[in-house]
């Protein structure tokens, strides 16, 4: 296997669980809601899903149980922001402190244990193509399915009409509920996936990435999502570009490493979190003061007045 | 089916009553986890939170721990009340001990006078302010959430403390611990009891929050945060700057932030190494609601939260109950405090769907 091989195996894989994240948080802030708890929600997914495959021995199941808890984290949020109208920064903070928390109270026993990694598919002559067959016969499902995912998410929001009257409800909430449609219930159903994307990228983590959970584990990828989310200006495909140009410089720090270039490992391990500020400097500065591309209604809460 | 309605003034009652519900529902739902994990939940709440308050040490622990969160929670809760999202109060305050350590590390061993100390808290407080400025600056210059941007920099700042307390500023005669040196007694938070950990930085918090107290109540720039944060139109028809406002209510959290940092490390610790923090910038973000963004029920919601760190310690020793729980109390506690105080805008309402349908006929 050749090094140009492995690099972009390593960033397909770094890259992916970002883009699985984000491209649920997208949904969630194209109705308008900012759920500042994906890191939260992620953490839970990957001690949840950990917990539910090392308990069956299926990954299947335990990428179930990730994605379950995703959601149940997410029905919170929604309860707080859209059930109470809570203001959503603060509500988001709360959910990733409380998830933070109890992946660590959920994990604690499963800390050191391993399991079996999910499977990759391997087709037989395909898979062993030089170059291109492992990269791209021979990933596992989730890489698969993140794809899959931002195709489905860009086809609904951009060709039905069920995606409309989600833009339409992110976009003007007032004038959405005066057309007749339920703004609260929308919202809550793009909360609910929103937390189920996260579910799943933590699930990935802790059942393919790494077979095995470590506290913290997702190390601020879930802001990292959110960040894409900006990066992306709110278009699914552009979060693609951007999870993979993210996985890409996560990914650089074990080269520079395994090349022995004299730079501490801290500041090669920084690179993500300065090249996102940095990429959202960039991004807002072209866009300028009024962030023209997000949703209007993103972070407002909305009362129904009856 | 059940609804929201906008209550027509403000109740003052549930003003002050609405962070208590808020504790009593996080103790009632904390009982419950404790039985679940199978412990008794009385056995457990009184380890958590009454036996800190019978002994002496715990008590003074308390004050050491409530130090730090006072004095970050009041600069955060200057920001949320003008509307700045600032989330990134951790780093912020790494970078305040990072600075205020340099020039301890540097003078260790020399004959410096006592002018040191206060060098390091200035040095401390001019950390934080400029590593608050970053996000400021990105987000009234750049338009750049100032939410992502100033939580990505905590990683940065807990990175950059971990290189130099490995790397350059470690003792070398530390046995290749991670710390550095200890710091002379002149670069030393003086203690306030002789032989207890309690020091004179819990002094400086009480006056920030009674600083905090004066300019938000008595001061047109307390006014002008307040107004730009709840009414921003009104604010801008009176022709208060928004954005200035930001990056000041930037300047002075990352400031406190950062003095309560060098003072952590001069005070209690003694020295710079990896990890010293608990999370003493997030758990503020917590203080500062449960304390309704409010000087005096800051210092109160700080005591109480510091109370649960010493319960946490005491439960792990006692009772081996995980340390993670306290994150989960605070998780819960938090979220408590937001519905509750959502109940001071709103009531709400059983709305009988007929009645919703009719309305919507209408």
């Amino acid at each position: 296997m050749g090094l140009v091989e492995a690099i972009i195996l390593s960033v397909l894989a770094a890259s992916t669980p970002l883009l699985i994240a984000a491209t649920g948080e997208l949904v969630a802030e194209r109705s308008g809601v900012l759920n500042l708890g994906v890191e939260g929600m992620m953490i839970m997914g990957a001690a949840c899903g950990f917990a539910g495959a090392y308990a069956t021995g299926s990954t299947l199941i335990g990428t179930v149980c990730g994605i379950v808890a995703g959601m149940a984290l997410a029905a919170v949020f929604a309860a707080l922001t859209l059930g109470l109208a809570v203001n959503q920064v603060a509500t988001g903070l709360a959910l990733t402190i409380l998830g933070v928390g109890l992946s660590g109270l959920i994990g604690a026993g499963f800390v050191g244990q391993r399991i079996v990694p999910a499977p990759h598919l391997d087709i037989p002559y395909l898979t062993s193509l030089p170059v291109v067959g492992r990269i791209l016969f021979g990933q596992d499902a989730y890489v698969y399915l993140s794809i899959l995912l931002v195709v489905g998410v860009w086809r609904f929001l951009y060709s039905t009409r069920a995606g409309l009257v989600v833009r339409a409800v992110g976009d003007n909430h007032a004038s959405a509920h005066a057309l007749g449609y339920p703004v609260l219930r929308i919202r809550f159903l793009a909360v609910l996936f929103g937390g189920a994307c996260a579910g799943l990228a933590g699930a990935y983590l802790s059942l393919a990435y790494t077979p095995f959970f470590i506290a913290g584990m997702t190390a601020g990828r879930g802001w990292i999502a959110l960040a894409l989310v900006v990066f992306a200006s709110w278009r699914p495909w552009r979060l693609v570009a951007g999870a993979y140009l993210f996985g890409a410089v996560t990914i650089l720090q074990f080269h520079a490493q395994g090349a022995g270039l004299p730079i501490p490992p801290q500041l090669m391990a920084s690179l993500p979190y300065l090249a996102t500020v940095i990429v959202l400097v960039l991004i807002s500065s072209r866009r300028g003061i009024a962030g023209a591309a997000a949703p209007a209604s993103l972070g407002l809460a909305f009362v129904p007045d009856r | 089916m059940l609804a929201l309605e906008r209550r027509a003034e403000r109740s003052v009652a549930a003003a002050i009553l609405s962070p208590l519900i808020a504790v009593v529902l996080t103790l009632v739902t904390m009982a419950a986890l404790f039985a679940i994990l199978g412990h008794s939940p009385l056995a457990a709440l009184k380890v958590y939170f009454l036996d800190p308050l019978t002994d002496a040490y715990s008590l003074q622990e308390i004050a050491v721990k409530a130090t730090p969160l006072t004095m970050i929670a009041v600069g955060l809760s200057l920001c949320y009340l003008a509307n700045v999202w600032n989330i990134g109060a951790e780093g912020q305050f790494l970078i305040g001990a990072v600075c205020g350590s340099w020039l301890a590390i540097k003078t260790q061993g020399t004959d410096v006078g006592a002018w040191v100390l206060p060098a390091m808290l200035v040095l401390g407080a001019l950390g934080g302010a400029l590593w608050a400025l970053i996000p400021a600056v990105a987000k009234v210059r750049f338009g750049a959430s100032e939410i992502l941007t100033s939580l990505m920099l905590v990683y940065v700042a807990d990175l950059l403390l971990d290189y130099l307390a490995r790397g350059p500023w470690r003792d070398p005669n530390g046995f290749n611990f991670p710390t550095s040196v200890d710091f002379d007694p002149v670069a030393t938070v003086p203690t306030l009891i002789e032989g207890s950990r309690l020091h004179a930085g819990a002094l400086i918090a009480l006056v920030v929050v009674a600083a905090a107290w004066l300019v938000l109540g008595r001061t047109i720039k307390g006014f002008e945060i307040r107004v730009v944060g709840a009414a921003p139109r009104a604010a801008r028809f009176a022709g208060f700057d928004a954005q200035r406002l930001a990056v000041l209510t930037f300047l002075v959290s990352g400031a406190l932030a950062g003095l309560a940092g060098i003072i952590e490390v001069a005070g209690p610790v003694g020295h710079l190494q990896p990890n010293f923090s608990p999370g003493y910038g997030f758990t503020a973000i917590i203080v500062a609601f449960l304390g309704r963004l409010n000087p005096v029920g800051i210092l109160i919601a700080a005591l109480f939260l510091a109370l649960t760190f010493i319960g946490g310690e005491g439960a792990q020793i006692s009772m081996k109950l995980p340390l993670d729980l306290t994150r989960v109390f605070q998780g819960i506690l938090l979220f408590y405090v937001l519905a509750c105080d959502s109940l001071i805008l709103y009531r709400i309402r059983f709305v009988s769907s007929r009645k919703v349908a009719a309305d919507g006929a209408r």
